[in-house]
């Protein structure tokens, strides 16, 4: 197909396969061969990922590298990516060798076991993204929940076997209730391909009650206010690098998955539960929000804004125009980066004090000075400051909500605000006041390996501030396919101007045309 | 057709049937000694039988003027049938090895032999009368087998259990048949079919209950349950293994030629037994396995739960139903006797048998190979991807989704979070707590080389033979229609 760097090389196979070989190898070596295994298999599929990106063919055709090795029973092995997959999967693969970096030191016990189930992870991950068959995509995406069981229940904090049952039974329940409809859906459309799916028009009664299973799956993965309660504690829970895969690219997963199951395929339905979302949404922000702002533990903050970085997602996505839709796919990549390197961050401080606790820190500006600087520009980016990656996404997702709804986007703009409150205070905390505490004092500054792993994080978040057409691009067609694709539902914006000019003739599509600005 | 020829088609069970009896008379004269070699000659007779399985037998028709059918959809159940007795016999030697005052007698594998040529003839029935002839044979051998260990209450206990209760069913069954046989005049199926299609009666729904109670009984589905955990904790391991594998394909294999073949017109009648079956096996077996500490307990509530999907599929009374069921069987077969063999390895340092939940504590650190066997085979029991577990559950859930039965498809699904708790439960002592004392090793290259097998096969790697066992179940469930 075209886009191949041979014609016909399985680059997304060999993708997979890479880990997958490795993550079985790991199990048979030492502990120091383990690690230096994973590194090699990610960064391997690392530079493949930006094979991947160098030869995707932007404005070529929707669907590229495709492969078809045959039917497996009732599903195929069918791959291939669009421009949101593609962006997804270089989160995943430029991640990835950072999560082993960082478990370098900090795991001690079983570290063939960790490798070996980070690596698995980051097979399924891909696979998620890449999979074109419906049922091979629901595989991937459950499967998933094997190796992070068992991430957060043997290397996790103290009450990691809680966390570990809890992560699990919540996703599986809600996923359980998508296969049922993925079942119908397959046995309507004859098809389990995704892409043939995607446009063809499912009956509006039927609509609903498959958006709502699938809702049900991606809500809890996203996670959305009242179903995020799993998230806290999987991330307190889990080591460091663990929190920064699950932050970084599984909560992606439900994103992703609105984007690609949910809007195009139920769009009639997707427009009448606008209103379910936006609410959720304008809940979670502010909900979640004030609840970051009294938190006590570090990670527990970051989980709880994360849940409010996700809300901004789902409300751009509801926007059924261009900006919502590229400004949430943008939050979520500037998202998987600096939350993720917040973890990090945490996870820095944490293996020297061996606490979480924010009150235990303080005065770290003085001691730690290149820690400080990493971490204020995380803490920017997680706050939307311009010149971050996370102004952009956040700033576009806004506008296009405005379009369709004022209220929305009026109470989720409140978001930034307190973000920006509890990020700065959980900054001024951490990082500066006096340096009192001894076993504070103590604590050296960054070692080259964790500049190693934070520097290039940082240099994507100023990147995606500065220029964030390298990544707008690769997606732009395929959003404005999606509007396309969900246009003729659109929910009319209340936003009407009345004075000075005469009304939109037609409402419905307004949104749609007015999100064409290439 | 001649006598001969009627002969040829049932050859698998004319192979089993005298090779139990050859085998019956060599263990009388060669005693004690002869143990071993009876053993793998019993071995050799399944695989002789399964390659009968290639002439005739799999795709004559009828033979004994409609007594036995002999087609691929009792050919594949067949073929589960000597697997898993075979492996049944392979795994008891090194079990009653260190079982104090009884050891394996050479009447375990002819017993075993026996039973499988009573499954046999269950699972090829044609006749009602067939039908019940091989569940006795099957189940007359079996009691005695829970009751191998003469010397241990717990077996003992468990094989006047199951005989007590087995009577009862073949009670209900044996009443049902009569019913049957007094409302529609016959008792071969085509034309007990061809009564359910005429004139509604009031005595066929009756034998129709009846029927089905006495077959829920045998596939151990929810309400008549009450035997299996008991019967299963107090059998040698090695005959718990052979009662959770074989016997359970053969009734559930016999249930649905009874329902597709005798009652297919009357689909909708038992449809709701099926239903009702179906979903209270799911919940009980899910929510009473949660309290159990022992792990023979353990598997007989998750067996009940399984055969509570597999009666989803059979609940859709389609083609893609059948074949889901027979797929279901293949891959539930293999996860439970990869399952039981693990717990045969569960011994203390003095070799003694451990069955308890909490002895597993911590097996990934003492045992790491034999510990990510068991969490494959659990985490295929609950049914998560990409494991072949997942793929049974997917293909019963899809044919009963095209039938149109989307309550019990959200409610079957609903229910398999229930039952992936106590699943998790055992991955989670054997990889999150602190090692307990580590078992005795010394297994059998055997047992090593089949658990390894049994997982490979729930693996992903499983995936290759996905396509043709759908091409084989499907073929198999179409010589039902």
């Amino acid at each position: 197909m075209s886009g191949g760097i041979v014609s016909g090389f399985p680059i997304l196979s060999v993708m997979l396969a890479i880990p997958a070989v490795a993550a079985v190898a790991c199990l048979f070596v030492s502990a120091n061969t383990a690690r230096w295994l994973a590194l090699a298999a990610t960064l391997v599929d690392f530079i493949l990922g930006i094979g991947l990106w160098t030869q995707f063919d932007i404005g070529g055709p929707q669907w590229q590298f495709v492969e078809h090795a045959g039917s497996l029973g009732v599903f195929e092995w069918k791959l291939g990516i669009d421009g949101f997959a593609l962006l997804l999967i270089m989160l995943s693969v430029f991640l990835m060798p950072i999560c082993i970096g960082a478990s370098w030191v900090a795991i001690t016990k079983r570290v063939p076991e960790y490798m070996a189930a980070f690596l698995l992870t980051e097979v399924l991950m891909i696979g998620t993204f890449a999979a074109q068959d419906l049922f091979l995509f629901y595989i991937f995406f459950e499967a998933g929940l094997i190796p992070m069981y068992l991430i957060i229940g043997i290397w996790g904090g103290a009450n990691r076997i809680y966390a570990s049952y809890k992560f699990f039974l919540y996703t599986l329940l809600g996923s359980v209730l998508m296969l049922v409809a993925m079942l119908w859906m397959v046995n309507a459309a004859g098809t389990s391909d995704i892409p043939t799916l995607m446009n063809t028009d499912f009956p509006a009664h039927a609509q609903t009650w498959l958006w709502l299973a699938f809702f049900a799956s991606f809500a809890v993965k996203m996670p959305m206010w009242p179903v995020h309660t799993w998230l806290p504690d999987a991330h307190v829970q889990a080591p460091t690098a663990g929190s920064v895969i699950l932050a970084g690219v599984l909560l992606k997963l439900g994103g992703y998955g609105f984007l690609r199951f949910s809007l195009p395929m139920f769009p009639e339905a997707s427009a009448q539960l606008t209103w379910l979302v936006l609410t959720l949404s304008a809940v979670a922000v502010i909900y979640t929000s004030l609840v970051a702002l009294v938190q006590s533990d570090m990670k527990k903050l970051i989980a709880y804004s994360s849940v409010a970085h996700m809300a901004i997602v789902t409300i751009g996505l509801f926007a059924f125009n261009q900006q919502g839709i590229e400004g949430a796919m943008m939050v979520m990549l500037s998202h998987g980066l600096a939350s993720g390197a917040l973890f990090l961050c945490v996870g820095v401080i944490y293996d020297r004090l061996h606490t979480r606790e924010i009150d235990r820190y303080g005065g770290l500006a003085i001691n730690m000075p290149r820690y400080a600087l990493f971490f204020l520009l995380f803490t920017m980016a997680s706050i939307g400051l311009p010149g971050t990656s996370g102004f952009v996404g956040e700033f576009l997702s806004l506008m296009g909500t405005y379009k369709v709804s004022t209220w929305a986007a009026l109470l989720c703009t409140t978001g930034i605000i307190l973000g920006a409150a509890y990020m700065l205070y959980l900054y001024r905390r951490v990082v500066f006041g006096d340096l009192v505490k001894d076993d504070v004092k103590a604590m050296p500054d960054l070692s080259l390996r964790e500049i190693a792993l934070l520097a290039p994080i940082a240099a994507v978040i100023l990147w995606m501030g500065v220029y964030p057409e390298s990544f707008m691009a690769p997606m732009r067609g395929d959003v404005s396919a999606l509007v396309a694709r969900v246009a003729r539902a659109a929910p009319a914006g209340d936003s009407k101007p009345t004075i000075g000019k005469a009304p939109a003739v037609l409402p419905a599509h307004a949104g749609a045309h007015a999100g064409d600005h290439k | 057709m001649s006598t001969s020829a009627n002969l040829l088609l049932t050859l698998p069970e004319v192979v089993l049937a005298l090779g139990a009896l050859a085998l019956m008379l060599v263990s009388a004269w060669g005693g004690q000694a002869s143990t071993k070699a009876v053993s793998w000659t019993a071995v050799a007779v399944l695989a002789g039988a399964g390659i009968a399985l290639v002439g005739p037998s799999s795709h004559g028709g009828l033979a004994f003027d409609g007594l036995y059918h002999a087609d691929a959809f009792g050919a594949f159940a067949k073929v589960l049938i000597y697997i898993a007795a075979a492996v049944a016999i392979i795994m008891a030697p090194r079990f009653f090895e260190r079982t104090a005052g009884d050891d394996l007698r050479p009447e375990y594998p002819v017993l075993i032999l026996l039973s499988a040529a009573g499954m046999g003839m269950m699972v090829s029935a044609g006749d009602l009368l067939t039908l019940y002839v091989g569940l006795e044979l099957q189940s007359l051998a079996a009691y005695v087998l829970a009751s191998f260990m003469r010397r241990d209450t717990r077996s003992a206990e468990a094989g006047l259990k199951y005989f007590v209760l087995g009577a009862l069913a073949s009670g209900i069954l044996l009443y049902g048949i009569s019913l049957i046989y007094g409302f529609s005049g016959s008792t071969t199926f085509d034309q007990i079919s061809a009564a359910y299609a005429g004139s509604k009666s009031l005595g066929l729904t009756f034998g129709l209950v009846f029927v089905f109670a006495g077959l829920a009984f045998k596939i151990s589905a929810v309400p008549f349950h009450m035997w299996t955990p008991d019967v299963y904790e107090g059998a040698p391991t090695p005959v718990t293994a052979f009662f959770a594998s074989a016997p359970k394909v053969a009734a559930m294999a016999m249930a649905v030629r009874v329902a597709i073949e005798a009652m297919g017109p009357a689909t909708d009648a038992w449809r709701q037994i099926v239903i009702f079956a179906a979903l209270a096996s799911i919940i009980l077996g899910a929510v009473a396995a949660i309290g159990q500490s022992n792990i023979k307990r353990l598997l007989a509530y998750s067996s009940i739960n399984n055969v509570g999907f597999m009666l989803v599929g059979l609940a859709a009374g389609t083609q893609a139903g059948v074949a889901s069921v027979l797929f279901y069987l293949t891959v539930y077969v293999v996860m439970t006797l990869g399952s039981f063999l693990v717990v045969l390895q569960m011994r203390d340092a003095s070799g003694q048998p451990v069955e308890t939940i909490a002895s597993l504590s911590g097996l990934s650190q003492t045992r790491p190979g034999l510990a990510a066997a068991l969490a494959i085979f659990m985490f295929s029991l609950a049914g998560i991807p990409p494991l072949l577990g997942f793929n049974a559950k997917l293909a019963v859930f899809k044919a009963a989704v095209d039938a149109g039965l989307y309550p019990l498809a959200v409610a079957g699904f609903v229910a398999s979070v229930i039952g992936a708790y106590y699943y998790l439960r055992v991955v989670k002592v054997m990889y999150f707590d602190d090692p307990a004392p580590e078992f005795k090793r010394g297994g059998s290259v055997v047992e090593g080389g089949l658990i390894a097998a049994a997982a490979v096969f729930v693996s992903p790697i499983g995936w290759v033979l996905l396509a043709p066992l759908g091409v084989l179940t499907l073929s198999a469930a179409q010589s039902l229609f």
